[in-house]
């Protein structure tokens, strides 16, 4: 399973309304419209660089997302971490996991 | 250039140089009474120049250039040299202005406070601003509504209005006749005529105002309304904004900011009179 990382939060902001965020990216000019849990994604892979699985354990302890079903929560999180990953939200880090970014 | 105009409007100074004297001669009457560029220093050029030199004298025809140009913009009969220089105008502006977030919509002003409509070309929001205009709202502007990124205020841009098609005939019925430029036939979009705005227009265009109701007007089907949301809001003001990209971050927190603090409707409106009756049903239940 990949490692992802992210930018800190210092490099986003972001703005709710109903139940969505508008996320302006700072390094890339990028306005983003997020569902949830994309949100909460990137505020849990900010603690540090994870892995699905580990993500998602953050996440049940943060925000009770996949309480239960680990497996399962780890496959959604790693598919939303592959669309983060394509609009450049988020990317492998280098040398942590067993694929490189780029 | 050989012949030149100058003009503000609202907070912008622009210059049209021209290498024919009508469009500058058209230019003067339509926008007499208009002050000119702060410190004689205009912020936007636009120059009318013929194609190949020649073309000054044989099929004289105006291709528009300026600080910003489009590549591919294709030259405009002479006879259309005002229409020419208000597309060289509005070009400047989309692509050159930095101090504010341009949204393509027309504003109307009452009491201080703005009402915004966007919408596509043809929806009517030219001519419902124009008609507002005549009927105790201040017209601020029917093309670009200037969003002030630090203040969140609308700053006036009062251009003549561009009236298409049937919206010259709604017009003309509605103001003197001083108050049309030429009709301009058979142009890409159709037949154009120019309205100057009513005097308090002209008059208040340094007066900005606070943005108080977005709504989003349709031509032609039964009449309705559809509440929006601030996300769906958002992203049409994108859309119709011409340089929110490159403002950046001060484009989001100043996009973001309207969009929460406006209330948001679609319209659909069969006919003039019903679109203003519904404008002002709605202006007095909603805009805060």
């Amino acid at each position: 399973m990949p490692v992802y990382r992210v930018d800190p939060p210092a490099c986003r902001l972001s703005v709710e309304a109903e139940g969505m965020t508008l996320l302006y990216h700072r390094p890339s000019g990028i306005t983003h419209v997020l569902l949830p849990p994309a949100p909460e994604i990137l505020t849990a892979l900010a603690d540090g660089p994870a892995d699905p699985a580990t993500l998602a354990a953050r996440l049940a302890v943060s925000h009770a997302i996949g309480d239960g079903d680990g497996e399962d929560a780890a496959a959604v999180i790693a598919a939303r971490l592959g669309e983060l990953a394509a609009v450049g939200l988020v990317a492998v880090a280098p040398g942590i996991g067993g694929r490189v970014a780029g | 250039m050989r012949h030149a105009f100058s003009v503000r409007i609202g907070p912008v100074g622009f210059r049209v140089g021209s290498a024919w004297p009508q469009p500058i001669a058209a230019m003067r009457r339509l926008y007499a009474g208009y002050p000119p560029p702060r410190d004689g220093i205009a912020d936007f050029t636009v120059r009318l120049e013929p194609t190949r030199p020649w073309r000054r004298w044989l099929r004289p025809s105006a291709m528009v250039r300026g600080d910003f140009t489009l590549p591919d913009a294709a030259p405009l009969p002479l006879a259309q040299g005002l229409l020419a220089a208000e597309m060289g105008m509005n070009l400047q502006m989309a692509l050159g202005a930095r101090r504010w977030l341009l949204l393509h919509a027309s504003c109307v002003e009452r009491d201080g406070r703005a009402l915004l409509m966007s919408g596509h070309s043809g929806a009517g929001k030219s001519t419902l601003s124009a008609l507002l205009g005549e009927r105790g709202w201040r017209l601020l502007g029917d093309e670009f509504a200037l969003l002030d990124p630090a203040s969140g205020v609308i700053h006036p841009f009062p251009r003549p209005v561009s009236l298409k098609n049937e919206a010259i005939a709604v017009m003309a019925a509605e103001v003197a006749a001083d108050r049309l430029g030429p009709l301009i036939p058979g142009t890409p979009k159709g037949d154009i005529r120019h309205l100057r705005p009513a005097a308090d227009a002209l008059a208040r265009m340094d007066e900005p105002a606070t943005p108080a109701m977005l709504l989003f007007p349709r031509f032609g089907a039964s009449a309705d309304v559809r509440p929006m949301g601030a996300i769906e809001t958002f992203v049409r003001l994108t859309q119709a904004s011409t340089n929110y990209v490159v403002l950046g971050e001060a484009g989001f927190a100043a996009l973001t900011g309207l969009v929460r603090g406006v209330p948001a409707m679609a319209i659909d409106y069969p006919d003039t009179a019903a679109a203003i009756d519904l404008v002002e049903r709605l202006w007095a239940e909603t805009a805060r």
